[in-house]
């Protein structure tokens, strides 16, 4: 069970009988309260020697739900999953040093991928500050370069504020992570002022809405185009534009394609859906990007894994780029039409601002063509061994659409998102732009915290599992309905790959064969465990899985020797992806 | 049927520059370096210095200057940074900028804006009537004088400057320091009233 911070029976109430909050009379008091007031419902944390006055608040708060993790970073890895399903900051907890340090990787993560999540750090008192004190560690300096902000309480009467302030701040116009540095000296005084309402700095604008006659201009481009694509990135997720998107879509009938970050703002079954587009993604998408003359991109940054070499980038196609972030304009890939704003709003805009339906027909052939030429498929020889993607189809074809799929990093991730079919916003939740490997297991807990009506599946590798593994002690603590899948290869297998590809199969320090039974392990965690050897076998395991009621971890053996494809070598020509390895000679 | 393998498949004609930006065969796009004076007004608390130093680091910006200094608002600080980058690079720098939260103003003065720098320079004692002559061709001063050195001040263009800390090396100079460039723009234009 969470710690619902309960009191016993015999202590009195601190909140009087109608509901009135008692008045604050500490700094962490005052932390707990405006956590309170923000909306938070979870804490994901560990607890520690500086933050301990934060968790004597917590201790009387009824509305705070704190989840103790076996690690700090699976703290903000939770949290940042909590974020992304929920569409709210997800919050963190850690101590000091060692306790903020471990928190670092899920931070960067949320940066990075535009999660919104707040984390509040304990710290040495202000007075041992700069004096390398036992757990000290300059937690603003270090977290800055991830944060949109990281901010260190001077005061007990303001504590409050800043962190009302943080939160208002990670959940504002391009969501992320913000930190709050909490010295002991600070929560521990006493204050009596109340934190006042969140609002984020006065300092942070955010456009909203583009410039009218910018939309007009895009939309005429748009509707002249003779191939047209639409990009929806992370952003339409977070900006809750997918129906907006579908609508816009639908009514003007250009193929789109996702992002990474952006699957499930479309629906993959859809027949203008040529899925995602990037490094591992379907041919016909890329195909697509390769030769569209005009691209509305939304809510995407062009990071390098979505264009390959920047030079042959939809290099015939003027951009469209929509972002709420001006930032992100031209950074990466020119934008002939910027449109700064919110998706859902600009959206609506150039939905109204387009003067017809462009005239697309043989492009939609042309799309249609490449879907029938590279199609998703893989081998399954009925003597070979246990293929990754058949196990993640299969799974995919027994549960809801709603399902939440998380993920770690690496092949079993690409799988996961190729051979999974997503048809709804926020069922995708993995690490993209740090790609940081041990991700699943945390997030996992997250997503099923934010999300207890849906099922929660996590694909997982056998290195990545092994990095946070010892978080199904939480899943199992909670009781989490939660299915693992470690696609279990015995090795790195995405580093493997390249080894094998680009340095001549010298294999060096990819192969894992000492790596423990995971069937097993979660067995002595609590929690089921089935191991899956056999393509037979495979919907009967998943399907016990899935009715045991806690979490459960299904030991896939797969083939060893499976890899990653379509691919687009690191910087290379996102049209020219191999499909299998003879490809990559030619490339 | 499946489709061509790679070098036979559809390809686009065009191209881009490592900028992303559409190589148009009419007219090369591709931006050379070149410098700005950006100037900003900042929140004036601790560590935002150290935010936007980070910044240009991080994002490998090529500075050349930074100087910062109160205003005539308590609560605010302005910056003049010197950058020297490709058009792309300075657009960049100043939207990053922009997005710091401690920031609240940005923009890049304009080539004519008045730009000052101000430089001491200490040089060996032997010859205090000949360093003060130098010093006034440069409208600088003598500052400090010891029976083994001279301390001047020199105000002025970063060119001016150059020219300055040349003209005293025949003196034996000790050392040096300057302050990197302090910048407005000419006329009623304030950062608050800027385009």
């Amino acid at each position: 069970m969470s710690e619902r911070a309960s009191v016993p029976a015999d202590e009195e109430q601190t909140d009087d009988a109608d509901g009135e909050q008692a008045p604050v009379t500490t700094g962490a008091q005052s932390v707990v309260r405006a956590l309170e007031n923000a909306g938070a419902e979870y804490i994901f944390g560990v607890q520690g020697g500086a933050i301990m006055p934060v968790y004597d608040a917590l201790y009387d708060s009824d509305e705070l739900n704190h989840v103790t993790m076996a690690h700090e970073q699976g703290g903000s890895h939770a949290a940042d999953a909590y974020g992304i399903v929920t569409g709210t900051p997800g919050v963190c907890f850690a101590t000091s040093g060692p306790g903020a340090t471990n928190l670092v990787t899920g931070i960067a993560d949320a940066n990075m991928d535009s999660d919104p999540m707040i984390a509040l750090t304990g710290q040495v008192p202000t007075d041992f500050v700069g004096n390398d004190a036992f757990q000290e560690t300059d937690t603003v300096g270090i977290t800055q370069p991830v944060t949109k902000k990281s901010y260190f309480a001077a005061d007990s009467d303001t504590v409050g504020d800043n962190v009302g302030e943080a939160f208002a701040l990670a959940d504002a116009g391009r969501q992320g992570p913000t930190l709050v540095d909490l010295p002991k000296d600070v929560t521990q005084g006493e204050t009596d002022v109340e934190p006042s309402e969140p609002t984020t700095p006065d300092t942070y604008h955010v456009h909203e809405e583009a410039d009218d006659e910018a939309v007009q201009e895009a939309a005429d481009a748009l509707a002249a185009a003779d191939r047209p694509v639409v990009l929806s990135g992370g952003g339409v997720i977070k900006a809750d534009a997918s129906p907006a998107l579908r609508e816009f879509a639908m009514e003007y009938e250009i193929p789109v394609i996702t992002t990474m970050p952006g699957i499930g703002s479309f629906p993959e079954d859809h027949e203008l859906s040529l899925e995602w587009a990037g490094m591992h993604g379907t041919g016909y998408a890329n195909m697509a990007i390769s030769n569209t003359d005009c691209m509305l991109a939304i809510g995407t940054r062009f990071d390098d894994r979505l264009t390959g070499g920047v030079d042959s980038f939809a290099p015939d196609a003027d951009i469209i780029h929509v972002d709420i972030d001006p930032a992100e304009i031209s950074k990466n890939v020119y934008a002939d039409y910027p449109l700064v704003g919110d998706a859902r709003k600009v959206l609506r805009q150039l939905f109204d601002a387009m003067p017809r339906i462009p005239d697309v027909d043989a492009w939609r052939e042309q799309c249609q063509t490449w879907k029938d030429e590279y199609p998703m498929t893989y081998d399954t020889p009925d003597d070979e061994p246990l293929k990754p993607q058949y196990v993640v189809e299969t799974f995919s074809d027994l549960t809801p659409d709603d399902t939440i799929v998380c993920t770690g990093v690496g092949q079993h991730q690409m799988w996961a998102s190729q051979f999974w079919e997503y048809t709804e916003p926020r069922t995708w939740v993995s690490s993209h732009g740090l790609g940081t490997m041990g991700y699943g297991v945390p997030a996992a807990i997250g997503a099923k915290l934010a999300a207890p009506d849906q099922e929660v599946v996590c694909f997982d590798g056998d290195g990545s599992f092994l990095m946070t593994v010892q978080e199904l002690s939480v899943a199992v603590r909670e009781q989490l309905d939660i299915t693992y899948v470690v696609l279990n290869n015995e090795a790195v297998g995405m580093v493997r790959q390249w080894q094998d590809g680009f340095y001549e199969g010298r294999r060096m320090a990819s192969e894992y064969p000492w790596i423990p039974q995971f069937d097993k392990l979660a067995e002595a965690f609590g929690a089921r465990g089935f191991r899956l050897e056999a393509q037979e076998d495979v919907e009967e395991t998943i399907q016990a899985a899935r009715e045991y009621d806690g979490p459960s971890v299904i030991d896939a053996h797969i083939d060893p020797g499976e890899n990653v494809f379509p691919m687009v070598p690191s910087g290379g020509d996102n049209g020219q992806f191999a499909l299998k390895e003879d490809h990559l000679e030619l490339l | 049927m499946p489709g061509p393998a790679p070098p036979e498949r559809m390809q686009p004609t065009g191209r881009r520059n490592t900028q992303g930006i559409r190589i148009d065969p009419e007219a090369e796009v591709t931006h050379e370096p070149r410098q700005a004076v950006l100037s900003a007004l900042v929140k004036h608390r601790p560590g935002v210095l150290s935010e936007v130093s980070a910044l240009f680091s991080r994002r490998q910006f090529n500075i050349e200057s930074l100087t910062v200094g109160p205003t005539v608002d308590d609560d605010t600080a302005r910056m003049t940074i010197l950058i020297e980058e490709p058009e792309p690079g300075i657009d960049q720098a100043k939207k990053q900028l922009r997005k710091l939260v401690p920031v609240i103003e940005v923009a890049e003065l304009d080539p004519s804006a008045v730009r000052r720098e101000l430089a001491l320079i200490k040089v060996g004692g032997e010859k205090p009537d000949d360093v003060n002559a130098v010093a006034e061709m440069y409208d600088g001063q003598a500052v400090d004088a010891s029976t083994d050195s001279v301390t001047v001040e020199i105000t002025g263009s970063k060119q001016k400057i150059d020219a300055a800390v040349e003209a005293f090396e025949q003196f034996d100079v000790q050392e040096v320091v300057r302050t990197g460039a302090a910048a407005l723009e000419r006329g009623p234009t304030t950062l608050e009233k800027h385009d």
